[in-house]
């Protein structure tokens, strides 16, 4: 039995305990206003944390990672789909770097 | 007990081809790092089947790879991983409260950054088979693109591996920003979040905390600032 499952083992509990615990134990409404309006910014603050600077090295070049986001940015405000964004976002990418290499 | 009927789970499953196709393309970049550092196939897709969480595994293959300690990894995995517990509590809230403990557990399995952020934002109550079309289509696009860079990661051209990365960010660009335009505390807080985690990501010293502690930090100051100066109205919190 090689070391390597026992470190896939032991990084699967950890991170299903983090899931698990708020999901299973908190079973109340949360009454405070200011807890319940602090979890609604929760996942704009996460993931526009995660997304920016993150995206710049997303791909091999800077310029084409640039121009994906803002592809992106201009579809998501036009409230195009997710898939859209995501597909054109990796298409305007994949043009410009035709022209950098 | 309404768990939601068939209709639900394939409106998840629907929801989830963006997340699947993103997966795949993420994944696709981890399945090829595993098999350089010496994981087998199988080892690469049961690592991506048990942990889903992109960064957690990327981290973690670093310290198999120079054979670490258990500790470190638990330890990175609490902290790369800590936002989900940020997360599931959000998701606590738009659960029916009479749901039962067994729908709680399967459902936190999937607590992934992007199927949070379609199930926190999905208009009304969660569907318990909502979040299982959604869990079952982005695990197997996380699962399959795995397999398929660890099995076939150096036939791919790479200006193709290399566009295939920013899958990920035009989703959760497509998730946070369409709010943004009816709402100027999201925007502030969108705003807030890049510009915070810039200078965290290039300031002195700053640089120095890991990326997982970083949006943990991130999300706690800028959530709470906009708690206290925009509070939601009870009515606009669904």
């Amino acid at each position: 039995m090689s070391k390597v499952y026992l470190y896939i083992l032991l990084m699967a509990v950890v991170t299903y305990l983090i899931r698990a615990l708020p999901l299973t134990l908190i079973r109340k409404e949360i009454k405070s206003r200011f807890i319940r309006s602090f979890l609604h910014y929760v996942p704009y603050a996460t993931l526009a944390a995660m997304t920016f600077p993150a995206i710049l090295s997303a791909t091999d070049y800077v310029i084409s990672s640039v121009v994906g986001f803002a592809v992106a940015l201009v579809l998501a405000f036009n409230k195009k789909s997710l898939l859209s964004v995501a597909a054109f976002a990796c298409a305007a990418a994949f043009i410009t770097e035709l022209f950098l290499r | 007990m309404n768990v939601g009927s068939i209709k639900d789970f394939k409106e998840g499953c629907a929801d989830a081809i963006p997340i699947c196709l993103g997966y795949i393309a993420v994944s696709f970049a981890f399945g090829i790092e595993a098999s350089k550092i010496g994981m087998t196939t199988f080892q690469a897709a049961m690592t991506s089947l048990l942990n889903v969480t992109s960064a957690g595994q990327f981290s973690a293959l670093e310290i198999i790879a120079r054979n670490g300690s258990f500790f470190e990894l638990a330890v990175l995995q609490l902290v790369i991983n800590l936002r989900y517990m940020l997360m599931s509590c959000a998701l606590s809230q738009k659960l029916d409260l009479k749901l039962p403990t067994i729908h709680r557990l399967v459902i936190s399995y999937g607590v992934t950054d992007e199927i949070f952020g379609v199930s926190v934002l999905k208009k009304g109550r969660l569907y318990p088979m909502f979040s299982y079309g959604l869990i079952v289509t982005s695990v197997f696009g996380w699962v399959f693109g795995t397999v398929l860079g660890a099995v076939a990661g150096h036939v791919l051209p790479q200006r193709l591996i290399s566009c295939l990365g920013l899958a990920i960010y035009g989703m959760f660009i497509a998730i946070i920003i369409p709010d943004t335009r009816s709402n100027r505390a999201i925007l502030a807080v969108v705003l807030a979040a890049m510009v915070l985690s810039t200078i965290f990501a290039y300031a002195p010293f700053l640089m120095m905390i890991s990326s997982g502690f970083r949006i943990i930090i991130i999300t706690v100051i800028v959530a709470a600032a906009a708690a206290f100066f925009a509070p939601v109205k009870e009515e606009e919190d669904e």
